[in-house]
């Protein structure tokens, strides 16, 4: 029986000298990591975590930057069968005391028995941690053993069943931190089958992603595929892409990349903020497919970037849509790979006001609704109403999905397991239609915000907001609108103050911005401080989201 | 010196921070405040480019090498 251990044992075995990684990082030389090295560095760690005290089936939190120390830390777990989840790492944006409070939600829900982090990062760590918690070592980097012959046969890791937990993704702030997607081996080793067989992938791929590992595009689109599969994964660091998104295409470019996986707003962001004389000679022409995934994909977006690049070789049927969630492992749906992704007109006013998906009314304007392609062939999906009935063509409704590549459930959380799985299906919180055998997906049920590819919880950042002089619990309201420009969604706070003075409501403005971007994963690009009784709230007095978005974006208009 | 800094100050208040009635301090921290997010700071750097013809590389854009505009001028002004 096959685990994600004995897939890298196998292609140690066949291909030692075959490149696993080139690592990138800003300023330095990129770094190349065969498969016999990467084993090597990984069963440094192995060995240590063993020595460590740590036992198999535990979890380890992983607390490290891109680089070498993130990827032998992390398989290392895997040979050791112990369960990595990555953590984001503290960035220069975020608050030291809100890091710490994400970390204490993560350990006191996932309970893991060490986490791995840098020497000086040490004191940070066990600074946050409480006498009694479930961490029972930190492990330094520095302090990892030295590399000596790997033995197969001695790494617990290969005695691990497929049913085992694998892997645990965990999306950000504090409700994302609560709920831990536990991977079985097997339910990842299912989604590569099926996903890998859409893409026809073969030896001759190569992945080049700046995605963060936290996230599960980056974790198994960019990461685990492509070492599990055989092929190269070109990675460079998130934060040096941000700053200079053009590194992904000298990237493509150097090493033939063929396939990447790039969230919507990142079509809009290259587009816009790639020079010429930064990618002056490069070819694209080796990018075979670079799926849209993981926010809601936009037409406009793709052929933005197609309208961009496409005198460096890009080609037009490379620019290609898929549909994902951590609780199918990864993908859902993929669009066909021969073919531009198929597109449906929508009537603007009944989709947005009714949430209808019907033909535009003559001389209404139209919606382009991008399709996020087939279920994969393990994946049923059906359309449902509010009773769970199934929903026919073109009539949207919430999306469910059951496959045999599942979550186990939602780590140490059977509450929040038993709400989201009905009958073995799991309801996604997506609103979609179906159209000839493709999912268009239409919003999302749950409130959620999705920026730049991170998902938000609007409750987190209301509960920020209230920590704001002058806001009050109870009335502050957070969404997010879309951006055309930026191709993504925009968080939007709403906060009601006693005073009316303006320079006070600036001043108030100003700290709740500032709040919401150290103490969250994302910029508060909206800080619309109001008087009272703005909040519109629903007859049993909760905030409704949704209308007040609208009260806002009418105002906004007007503004 | 000043010129740069209030070209950059408009820019940042109008561009990046969508709010032209605000001021922005020629000490004050715009990079380690999380005043500039990450996404932005690609901008202010082909502002830079465009409009003063001095490079500010991907490695720079972060607090360690300027985090107010005082500090940004003066990295501008060596270069040109």
């Amino acid at each position: 029986m096959l685990t994600l251990t004995s897939l890298v044992h196998q292609n140690y075995l066949t291909n030692p000298h075959k490149t696993a990684f080139i690592l990138q990082h800003a300023g330095q030389e990129d770094f190349s990591i065969s498969y016999q090295e990467l084993v090597a560095g990984s069963a440094r760690y192995a060995r240590t975590y063993g020595q460590e005290g740590i036992q198999p089936g535990e979890v380890i939190v992983l607390i490290l930057q891109h680089g070498e120390d993130l990827v032998y830390s992390f398989w290392g777990a895997i040979l050791f069968g112990a369960i990595p989840s990555i953590m984001p790492f503290l960035t220069e944006k975020l608050s030291p005391e809100r890091y710490h409070a994400d970390l204490a939600t993560l350990v006191s829900i996932t309970k893991p028995a060490a986490v791995v982090t840098y020497p000086e990062f040490e004191d940070e760590i066990r600074g946050t941690l409480n006498s009694g918690d479930s961490v029972r070592k930190i492990i330094i980097t520095n302090q990892i053993g030295p590399k000596t012959e790997v033995r197969f046969d001695e790494l617990p890791g290969l005695r691990r069943s497929p049913t085992d937990i694998a892997i645990l993704q965990h999306s950000s702030g504090t409700t994302g931190l609560q709920k831990g997607v536990a991977l079985s081996h097997q339910a990842v080793l299912n989604q590569l089958d099926a996903y890998t067989t859409t893409l026809r992938l073969t030896v001759e791929d190569v992945v080049v992603s700046w995605l963060p590992l936290y996230h599960d595009m980056g974790l198994i689109a960019g990461f685990l595929m492509p070492v599990l599969m055989g092929i190269p994964l070109v990675l460079m660091s998130p934060f040096d892409w941000v700053r200079a998104p053009y590194r992904l295409f000298q990237s493509v470019s150097r090493y033939k990349g063929t396939l990447s996986w790039l969230p919507n707003f990142a079509y809009n962001f290259c587009a816009q903020k790639v020079r010429d004389r930064d990618i002056e000679g490069i070819d694209l022409s080796s990018w075979r497919a670079i799926t849209n995934c993981s926010e809601p994909v936009r037409w406009e977006s793709q052929q933005a970037f197609y309208e961009r690049f496409k005198s460096y070789g890009l080609r037009e049927t490379a620019l290609q849509c898929s549909y994902a969630m951590a609780e199918n492992v990864f993908a859902v749906t993929q669009t066909n790979l021969d073919s531009l992704p198929i597109t449906d007109e929508l009537d603007r006013e009944a989709y947005m006001t009714k949430r209808i998906a019907m033909a535009p009314a003559e001389g209404h304007p139209r919606l382009r609704m991008l399709s996020s392609g087939k279920p994969l062939a393990n994946t049923r999906i059906r359309v449902l109403d509010e009773k769970g009935n199934e929903l026919p063509d073109k009539v949207i409704g919430e999306i469910a999905l059951q496959s045999d590549c599942m979550l186990t459930g939602y780590y140490n959380r059977p509450d929040a397991t038993e709400k989201a799985l009905i009958n073995g299906w799991y309801l996604t919180g997506d609103y979609g239609y179906t159209l000839g055998g493709e999912i268009f997906v239409a919003g999302r049920k749950k409130d959620m915000i999705i920026i730049g590819g991170k998902n938000v919880y609007p409750q987190d950042l209301e509960t920020l907001a209230y920590e704001v002089n002058g806001i009050h619990a109870g009335r502050a309201v957070a969404f997010g609108i879309y951006d055309e420009k930026a191709g993504t969604e925009e968080a939007v706070i709403v906060a009601e103050v006693d005073t009316e003075d303006p320079t006070e409501r600036q001043k108030i403005g100003d700290a709740l911005r500032q709040h919401i971007t150290k103490n969250s994963a994302v910029a508060l690009r909206h800080a619309h401080v109001v008087g009272r009784n703005w909040i519109l709230k629903t007859s049993s007095g909760k905030t409704a989201r949704s209308a007040n978005r609208e009260k806002f974006l009418t105002e906004l208009a007007t503004r | 010196m000043e010129e740069i800094i209030s070209k950059l100050a408009v820019y940042i208040t109008n561009d990046i921070l969508k709010q032209p009635k605000r001021s922005l301090r020629p000490d004050e921290s715009i990079i380690a405040s999380g005043l500039i997010d990450s996404f932005s700071l690609v901008d202010l750097g082909l502002f830079i480019e465009d409009n003063f013809g001095v490079r500010i590389d991907d490695t720079e854009l972060n607090a360690d090498t300027f985090d107010t505009l005082e500090q940004l001028a003066k990295l501008i002004e060596t270069r040109q």
